[in-house]
């Protein structure tokens, strides 16, 4: 089978209907695992022992999983449970639960380099515990962990085509669908990856430009 | 509750699929991950070109778009696989693109004096990387390695949406049989998650064998 620009031009429009969502599901799964993430990195810090341990285990049993089981689990078991999200609402918090644990690890170690001075420096200036957060830790923290966040909210990207499993019209359902109907794999599979290739090498030089910027930690 | 021992022997079944396919992929990922990896710091350009181009490609695009390419799309150029062999291939292509990387990092972080030392020894390249160079590199490597193990663990899930019957599709075939979706999903997400954890296990031990005698040399 040859190469067809003409059915290429003729799919597009729907590619790009599904680009549009792909990116939506991106844009807030990210912001899910960038809340969730600090959530976690909080809760593991708590002086309860009982809190840091099983939040520990949960987000390290997270990890382990697969993000597809994941998103099975939401969508088909909290139905039974009376919770019925739309599917991409079920996908966005897969997504954002599955990056969450991981940008956690992010937050902890950026948290873990602010010197032990700074806390006692805020001790000192009788900061309380929200105070000390908000304006001292946290926006010393933030900026050199923005690479690695950066990282993992690309390989986000990179994941959503797993929300096709369970129904969400993204980029890859559609060019399944438009694959399926035509029975023309060639144009569709291909522009898909060719997407995601661009996007990605686009993103790594945002990532280089980043590091630039943020990654230096100064002291 | 008789009936749960049959379809617990199915996702068993499924377990065996996954496992089987995590290790074959892992073989692949490790060659091409030693391919690519010293590819990358050849001294001729072409080979860095090729190794460049290869880790590019599949890191940025994602292991599903890989897949369904290697399952719909190579048919048409005339090269048809069966799932289980296009499973193996992405999976394995596209974890090694990650190692490659970190055999690249690992190659790279050993210190100038050790390559000054095989040239003092009069080592020929090949013999350096392989007395002096790799075996102090393998145990760098070793503990990223066991993280891109279980990435690839993770992603084997994948492969139950070309009809696999790996443990995800057959908590898929259990959900549609029976209704019941809390029991299959669950005891599939602790089946992933032990096997990640008999991985990072294996590979603890693994270095942990591995630095015996290596005392001293490096800190």
């Amino acid at each position: 089978m040859e190469w067809d620009w003409n059915f290429v031009w003729e799919i597009m429009p729907t590619l790009i209907q599904g680009v549009k969502i792909t990116i939506l599901a991106t844009v807030l799964g990210s912001v899910l695992a960038g809340i969730v993430g600090l959530a976690i990195a909080l809760a593991r810090r708590s002086p309860n022992r009982s809190v840091s341990r099983s939040v520990g285990w949960f987000a390290e049993f997270i990890r382990g999983t697969p993000l597809l089981v994941q998103l099975y689990f939401i969508f088909y078991v909290l139905p039974d449970i009376g919770i019925l999200l739309p599917p991409l609402v079920a996908g966005v918090i897969g997504l954002g639960l599955h990056y969450g644990t991981y940008t956690a690890e992010v937050y902890r170690a950026g948290i873990d380099n602010v010197p032990r001075g700074q806390w006692e420096a805020a001790k000192a200036c009788n900061l309380n515990g929200r105070h000390t957060w908000t304006h001292v830790i946290l926006p010393q923290a933030i900026p050199p962990m923005i690479p690695a966040l950066a990282n993992y909210f690309i390989a986000m990207f990179k994941e959503t085509p797993l929300l096709s499993a369970i129904t969400v019209l993204e980029l890859m359902n559609q060019a399944k669908s438009v694959a399926n109907t035509y029975y023309r794999y060639i144009e569709p599979m291909t522009l898909v990856g060719a997407f995601f290739l661009v996007i990605s090498l686009c993103s790594v030089m945002l990532l280089r430009w980043l590091e630039r910027r943020y990654g230096r930690i100064e002291r | 509750m008789t009936q749960w021992s049959g379809y617990l022997g199915l996702i068993l079944q499924g377990a065996l699929v996954t496992i089987e396919l995590t290790l074959m992929g892992s073989v692949l990922a490790l060659v091409m991950a030693f391919l690519a990896g010293m590819g990358r710091v050849s001294r001729f350009f072409i080979v860095r070109a090729i190794a460049t181009t290869y880790i590019e490609f599949f890191r940025g695009t994602s292991i599903f778009v890989q897949l369904f390419w290697a399952y719909f799309v190579l048919p048409f150029a005339g090269l048809s696989l069966t799932p289980l062999q296009a499973g193996v291939l992405a999976l394995g292509l596209n974890v090694g693109a990650y190692a490659a990387e970190v055999v690249r990092g690992a190659i790279l972080s050993i210190g100038r004096e050790q390559y000054e030392a095989c040239t003092a020894l009069n080592l020929g390249r090949w013999q350096g990387m392989r007395h002096v160079i790799l075996p102090q590199a393998l145990l760098i490597m070793l503990p990223t390695f066991g993280n891109n193990a279980i990435e690839l663990l993770k992603a084997t899930s994948v492969v139950s949406l070309i009809s696999l019957a790996d443990l995800t599709f057959q908590a898929q075939v259990v959900r549609s049989q029976t209704g019941s979706t809390l029991m299959p999903f669950l005891s599939v997400l602790v089946i992933y998650f032990v096997l990640a954890l008999i991985i990072s296990w294996g590979v603890r031990s693994l270095e942990r064998r591995m630095a015996r005698g290596l005392d001293g040399v490096r800190v």
